[in-house]
């Protein structure tokens, strides 16, 4: 079953494209991650699928409702949760709860067991008297996540719920996402981190408007880089980026933190299949020179982010 | 109906949680009319005075003590000749120069008009026309007795009163407008502070926010949005009218001569065209800073300059007295100055009403359409 159809859906600003024609479905109980850079379009395909936003052309069905035709009957079916932190700041944890809570209908005993789950959920039992503007950003995030979800949508969005929050914070959040998944809410959910992407089942790219890949994190990660990547930590991580480029045996190397990703060249691989072999060219290369130290160097699979710089490149050098 | 509810209960809770918004709505004006009512208040008391009496009657003396027993002018002078008196005012020895006719007395015992003259400094026009209205009522209030005296005198005849018609005369800004009525137009001023500036600053700090996008994927329709919003600032506005009510009456002994449940009709149809403003304001504005501006330079400003509230109508340009048909509160401040002042009801101010009523119902229904397509 899906929950979600996206048909041929665009959103026109003036003369500006910001959705261009993409289309994609995502199955009842899903974690769908929709990925893109800045200003690539995610947020405003997220609010035409709230029926916050009319489309310009195309449709999507959202949980059996056409956002186009039937704005009202999706919002009842859905949770949102916009990129902006929106609860009343002026408000303490209880009124907010008791206002998105009102606002959809919950009353006396059925309010009290989902405000007790709000709370629990958010870890802020004990604290209902707070002032929202008070809490610390996980705090309040997890909390307008109760509030979105106050009302157990089948369908929730959530569009960078974890913009701005420390990483303990944001395992937390997952966790929660996880946790409804399971129960059978669907969830999608767009972010800039890609490492986050990796806890969803499937995964959309879009850039520019433009629906540039789809499929599960590993089927991306096997469809995209069919080269090895090899991690490297070592004492100086630019002189050795330096030797190894000269070498042409790489085809890129980017800089992940204190170490080295290299993609090894293809032909190399087929020359010679002993994985050992290749870290021993490396070594042997970076050994020439005196004052490298190599701390540590292996294979690693191949993370969304490789994935997702080179898509971007491709299609960067396609259109030239 | 029940989101409704918990909608307003919401917005009190925030507008009570944040002392600026008490503050500026409620204890503002306050200061505001106390302070105005002083300075208004304290030009006139014991205003020097010079009186020509030509007349030198029983009648003329009399009426003086009426003046001087009001406590507004004390009368300094008694000129020998128009000319003195005219130097009295122009040199500002005196502020106000009454002159009572040789014909004073003679003219009352025949049971005809008698005519006194008012001359007053007109180059503070405010000043000069609360003195012009004071004089009138001390006036109204002596020639009232007169008919009285008359009617005990005479015992049956009704008819041949004899009335005093004081014909006030203002030197150095001649169009001066009886603009005595100062202090119930600052109701207007509130309502319009409250209901434009406050309702537009709420609803823009919701989109600036984010909740506002957060609402439209809630149950809520756009009419509870508009409604939960504009309830709870019209009760505002209701709570500060009566605040302001009660210091002019109680401070400044300001009676409400006319109906008070009229009144709060007039201030209600008043409060469609300014919630219906504050709407629009909202409408076009992006940040609360944006709203602020809008509200203050570009909808507040016009409406109390235009609206005969600080300068009289009558002085105005042509082409600005026609635009001055279109602000509501130019209607609002002729109605609450007859009730309050004169006493007046629906039959004399239902013109006024209508208009103000049509006002509000247009400006509303066409905030209310912006406002559902900014939503989309
Ligand atoms: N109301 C609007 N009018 C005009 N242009 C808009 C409007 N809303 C969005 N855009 C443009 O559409 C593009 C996509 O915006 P969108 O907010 O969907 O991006 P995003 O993928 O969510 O980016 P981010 O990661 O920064 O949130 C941007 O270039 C933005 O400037
Ligand atoms: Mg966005």
């Amino acid at each position: 079953m899906n929950s979600i159809e996206v048909k041929n859906l665009s959103k026109v600003f003036g003369n500006f494209i910001s959705v261009n024609n993409i289309s994609f479905e995502v199955k009842e109980g899903e974690v769908f991650g929709f990925l893109g850079s800045n200003g690539a379009g995610k947020s405003t395909t997220i609010k035409m699928l709230c029926g916050i936003l009319e489309p310009t052309s195309g449709d999507a069905l959202v949980g059996g409702y056409s956002i186009a035709t039937q704005p009202d009957e999706v919002k009842k079916n859905i949770g949102y949760m916009s990129q902006k932190f929106s609860l009343y700041n002026d408000l303490t944890v209880n009124e907010n709860i008791n206002f998105f809570g009102g606002v959809y209908g919950l009353e006396n005993k059925l309010l009290k067991d989902r405000k007790k789950w709000v709370l629990e959920i958010s870890g802020l039992e004990g604290r209902e008297d707070t002032l929202t503007s008070s809490l610390s950003v996980g705090f309040k995030q997890r909390l307008a996540l109760g509030c979105a979800v106050i009302h157990e949508p089948k369908i929730i969005f959530l569009d960078e719920p974890t913009g701005g929050v420390d990483p303990i914070s944001r395992r937390k959040f997952w966790d929660l996402i996880t946790d409804l998944s399971d129960k059978g809410t669907t969830v999608f959910v767009t972010t800039h981190y890609l490492d986050e992407a990796e806890f969803c089942g499937r995964i959309i790219l879009i850039d520019a408007g433009i629906l540039i890949a789809a499929g599960s994190p590993k089927e991306l990660k096997k469809e995209y880089i069919k080269n090895k990547v090899i991690q490297l930590d070592c004492s100086d991580i630019y002189k050795a980026a330096e030797i190894l480029e000269k070498e042409n045996i790489t085809d890129s190397i980017s800089i992940f933190g204190n170490s080295l990703h290299l993609t090894m060249k293809e032909q190399i691989r087929s020359l010679n299949e002993l994985e050992d072999d290749e870290i021993k060219i490396i070594t042997d290369l970076l050994s020439n020179d005196n004052d490298l130290k190599i701390y540590h160097i292996s294979e690693i699979s191949p993370s969304l982010e490789d994935v997702f710089l080179y898509l971007v490149e491709k299609k960067t050098a396609d259109e030239e | 109906m029940k989101i409704l509810r918990i909608f307003i209960i919401k917005e009190f809770i925030q507008f009570f949680r944040d002392p600026k918004m008490f503050r500026v709505v409620l204890i503002a004006p306050v200061i505001q009319l106390v302070f105005l009512g002083y300075a208004a208040n304290r030009d006139i008391l014991n205003a020097d005075t010079a009186v020509l009496n030509l007349d030198r009657s029983a009648s003329s003396r009399e009426y003086i003590r009426s003046v001087e027993e009001s406590g507004y002018f004390s009368v300094k002078n008694y000129p020998g000749s128009y000319e003195e008196l005219k130097e009295l005012i122009d040199d500002g020895t005196v502020f106000v120069g009454i002159v009572i006719p040789d014909n004073f007395e003679s003219n009352i015992n025949n049971r005809r008009t008698a005519d006194i003259q008012l001359i007053l400094d007109g180059s503070d026009g405010n000043k000069a026309s609360i003195a012009a209205g004071y004089i009138q009522n001390i006036t109204a209030t002596f020639s009232k007795n007169l008919s009285l005296d008359y009617l005990q005198s005479s015992g049956v005849k009704v008819n041949l009163v004899s009335t005093i018609q004081p014909e006030a005369r203002v030197w150095y800004n001649p169009n001066l407008s009886t603009r005595n009525f100062f202090l119930p137009s600052i109701v207007g001023l509130i309502l319009i502070i409250i209901t434009i500036n406050m309702t537009s600053l709420a609803i823009v700090k919701e989109r600036e926010i984010g909740t506002l996008e957060q609402l439209i994927v809630t149950p809520i329709k756009p009419y509870q949005m508009i409604l939960g919003k504009l309830i709870p600032f019209s009760i505002i506005g209701f709570v500060a009218v009566i605040l302001v009510l009660s210091v002019m009456r109680f401070w400044f002994g300001i009676e409400i001569k006319g109906s008070i449940p009229f009144l709060f009709l007039c201030t209600f149809v008043f409060m469609l065209s300014t919630l219906g403003l504050g709407l629009f304001v909202s409408t076009v504005s992006r940040t609360q800073q944006q709203a602020m501006i809008t509200s203050a330079f570009l909808v507040m400003m016009p409406m109390i300059f235009l609206s005969g509230f600080s300068f009289p109508i009558e002085n105005m340009p042509q082409i600005i007295q026609y635009i001055t048909y279109i602000i509501p509160l130019k209607y609002f401040i002729i109605i609450i100055r007859g009730i309050v002042i004169k006493g007046l009801g629906f039959d004399n101010l239902w013109k006024e009403l209508t208009i103000l009523f049509f006002m509000g119902v247009v400006i509303l229904t066409i905030s209310s359409m912006r406002f559902n397509k900014r939503l989309e």
